[in-house]
């Protein structure tokens, strides 16, 4: 089954005279487990698709049906609870500096009523583990560096097993080295929990990750090449399994 | 309330956390609440002492019930009511003795300065002392001479001299209402907001100072209740027996009467009220300032929190649990000072400036509401947390 299935999505901002239409038929299916990367010109829309998907915008018109739930109408409520299957990581890693890294990744946990407390704290010491900062499980983010935030940042949001992560530029704030490899923990953590995965980037550095690429123009999804990208693949993994 | 309770313990405190991290912030909060706090405080004991003050013949006197027309406004606006009512009175089970006093508002001549002041005259059965005071018993026989007075050795005037002369064993004199008075003793009681002095004499004195007073008209029943009798029930019944032209109240009741009468006619209850009222605007505006600071200042965070799923709820929750914290860790440092401020006021003025558990408990309650108050206004500004800015 498709994990996202959008069809004819129009998207609009502002009113009267700044009335402007930023999407225009988007039509994608995303499968269950499938990497997706959608790259495109700045202010192309990218964003907007990616907040609408997750349910952090109410949709106008058309169809967007996440994990068999249609967003199209759908109440803040409903909204709300739509969030809470989706793991999100920023450009800014967007921690709270007022929690420690461990209990940053807690508070995605947190959420979930059912789980209590000493198993949250052992399921985020253990993806921090995961992530190479246990020894950072104390630290405050003011006293991590990017890649260990952007890192905790990945960590809080795969701890709840979320079905669908979506990532817009996590690499952009940082240098390749961090970047490549936060972006390969983040495909080889999602590729354990089976989870599927829309990022948006503009680094040419990272695509290789993807099962497919999509692009952006001018609100318009252009291109959908998965053969292309399918040949990629091999060495990405190979790539992976080399960097860990 | 069980499911409460559970939530709350698996909970990340975020509210202390948020706080504990900003110290500064923290600082600005607890200083503002301790010092709103301190001037509630202030406030709240300068009132009560100056209405304890004010009744302190009330207080003194010797009684477990009082009799007092409806027309009663105040000590010396007392009026009248028929003496009947007195024996009547004897026929409800429990009351044990019944007796009139006479009260009358009046000018003497100031025996120091020979000036016409105003005092308050009051006249009872000397045998049977009307109020707790030591003094006043010993001069019983001299109060049943003609025209013979005690007065009061705190009056406000200028009587210092004059009462430097009684207290040598001069025989002082003076004059009230064309009849030549001789203060035999002083009892001390102090001045009310009522009357600057009094003074004390027997009923038979008393009537004959002023003829146009009746002995059958009484300002004031002065009731014993049985040894082991709750006041307040025989109260009830004496209020239930007796017709609708004499009120019945307890010693408290009429303490009360006496308070209610001035802050309700006078703007001391205003200007302290006002004062409490200030007192508690500051602090709703500085722990406003910080709240929404902090909130301004989280708006990214909370907004993540929001994409991550979290309810508008718990956001406000966290805004709350911080005005909570700040409530509870501001007040105590503003009892502490407000004690020691209590102190140097009671030995500069002998105002009796006291903590007690209920102010204490009182002003704790003001300032949750006055946080609470804060913190309302402060989550307005969560709205301005869209998950959907975030995303860059
Ligand atoms: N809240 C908003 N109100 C009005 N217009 C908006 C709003 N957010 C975005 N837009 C406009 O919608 C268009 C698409 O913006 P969007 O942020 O989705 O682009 P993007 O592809 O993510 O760009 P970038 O690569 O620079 O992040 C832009 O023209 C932008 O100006
Ligand atoms: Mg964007």
């Amino acid at each position: 089954m498709a994990a996202i299935t959008i069809e004819h999505l129009d998207h609009y901002f502002g009113h009267g005279a700044l009335h402007k239409q930023v999407l225009f038929d988007i039509n994608l299916e995303i499968e269950t487990g499938e990497i997706v990367i959608m790259t495109g010109p700045s202010g192309s829309g990218k964003t907007t698709l990616l907040t609408l998907i997750g349910a952090l915008r109410s949709v106008q018109s058309g169809s967007l049906c996440v994990l068999g739930r249609e967003l199209c109408g759908a109440k803040e409520k409903q909204l709300v609870a739509a969030r809470r299957h989706n793991g999100y990581i920023f450009q800014a890693h967007n921690l709270h500096r007022s929690l420690t890294a461990a209990q940053n990744v807690q508070m995605g946990l947190e959420l979930h009523s059912q789980i209590p407390r000493r198993e949250m704290e052992e399921r985020a010491a253990r993806i921090l583990e995961r992530v190479g900062l246990s020894d950072r499980a104390d630290y405050y983010p003011e006293n991590l560096s990017g890649g260990q935030k952007q890192r905790v940042a990945i960590a809080r949001a795969l701890v709840s097993h979320p079905a669908i992560v979506l990532a817009d530029e996590p690499t952009a704030a940082l240098d390749s080295h961090s970047g490549r490899e936060v972006v390969n923990l983040l495909h080889e953590l999602a590729k354990e929990e089976g989870c599927t995965i829309l990022l948006v980037t503009h680094d040419n550095r990272i695509l290789d990750v993807a099962d497919r690429i999509v692009s952006m123009e001018d609100g318009r999804l252009t291109a959908q090449n998965g053969r292309a990208v399918e040949k990629n693949r091999t060495n990405s993994i190979n790539t992976v399994l080399q960097s860990t | 309330m069980l499911k409460l309770i559970k939530s709350l313990k698996r909970r990340t405190p975020l509210g202390w956390l948020q706080l504990s991290h900003e110290k500064t912030r923290l600082l600005v909060a607890l200083a503002g609440i301790a010092f709103s706090d301190i001037l509630i405080f202030m406030q709240l004991g300068f009132q009560t002492a100056l209405y304890a003050s004010n009744t302190r013949l009330q207080s003194h006197l010797d009684a477990d019930i009082v009799l007092l027309s409806p027309n009663a406004r105040n000590l010396v606006n007392l009026s009248t009511f028929p003496r009947s009512r007195l024996y009547q009175a004897m026929d409800v089970p429990g009351v044990e003795t019944a007796d009139p006093m006479y009260v009358q508002f009046s000018d003497w001549k100031n025996p120091q300065t020979r000036q016409k002041t105003s005092i308050l005259v009051i006249g009872f059965n000397p045998d049977r002392p009307a109020f707790e005071l030591p003094e006043l018993q010993e001069y019983a026989d001299e109060m049943k001479l003609p025209n013979t007075v005690t007065f009061d050795r705190n009056a406000r005037g200028a009587y210092d001299e004059a009462i430097a002369a009684i207290d040598r064993g001069e025989t002082v004199k003076t004059e009230l209402e064309n009849h030549t008075l001789t203060i035999a003793g002083l009892y001390e009681m102090g001045a009310s907001f009522a009357a600057d002095g009094t003074l004390m004499t027997s009923d038979r004195n008393f009537l004959r100072l002023f003829p146009r007073r009746r002995p059958g008209g009484v300002s004031l029943g002065i009731l014993h209740v049985e040894p082991g009798r709750d006041p307040e029930a025989v109260a009830q019944a004496l209020d239930a027996y007796l017709p609708k032209d004499v009120d019945v109240l307890t010693k408290e009741g009429f303490i009360e009467f006496e308070k209610h009468y001035w802050a309700t006619n006078t703007a001391i209850g205003f200007v302290f009220t006002l004062g409490t009222i200030m007192g508690f605007i500051v602090g709703i505006v500085i722990v406003y300032q910080v709240l929404s600071t902090d909130v301004r200042d989280r708006l990214p965070e909370y907004a993540t929190f929001k994409a991550m799923g979290y309810r508008n709820r718990y956001l406000l929750g966290i805004v709350f649990e911080e005005a909570v914290i700040l409530a509870f860790i501001g007040f105590f440092p503003g009892v502490g000072v407000s004690l020691g401020l209590y102190a140097l006021t009671r030995n500069a003025t002998n105002l009796p400036l006291y903590m007690t558990l209920f102010r204490a408990i009182q002003v704790l309650t003001i300032t949750l509401i006055m946080c609470g108050i804060s913190g309302a206004i402060a989550t307005r500004k969560l709205q301005a947390a869209d998950p959907a800015d975030i995303f860059g």
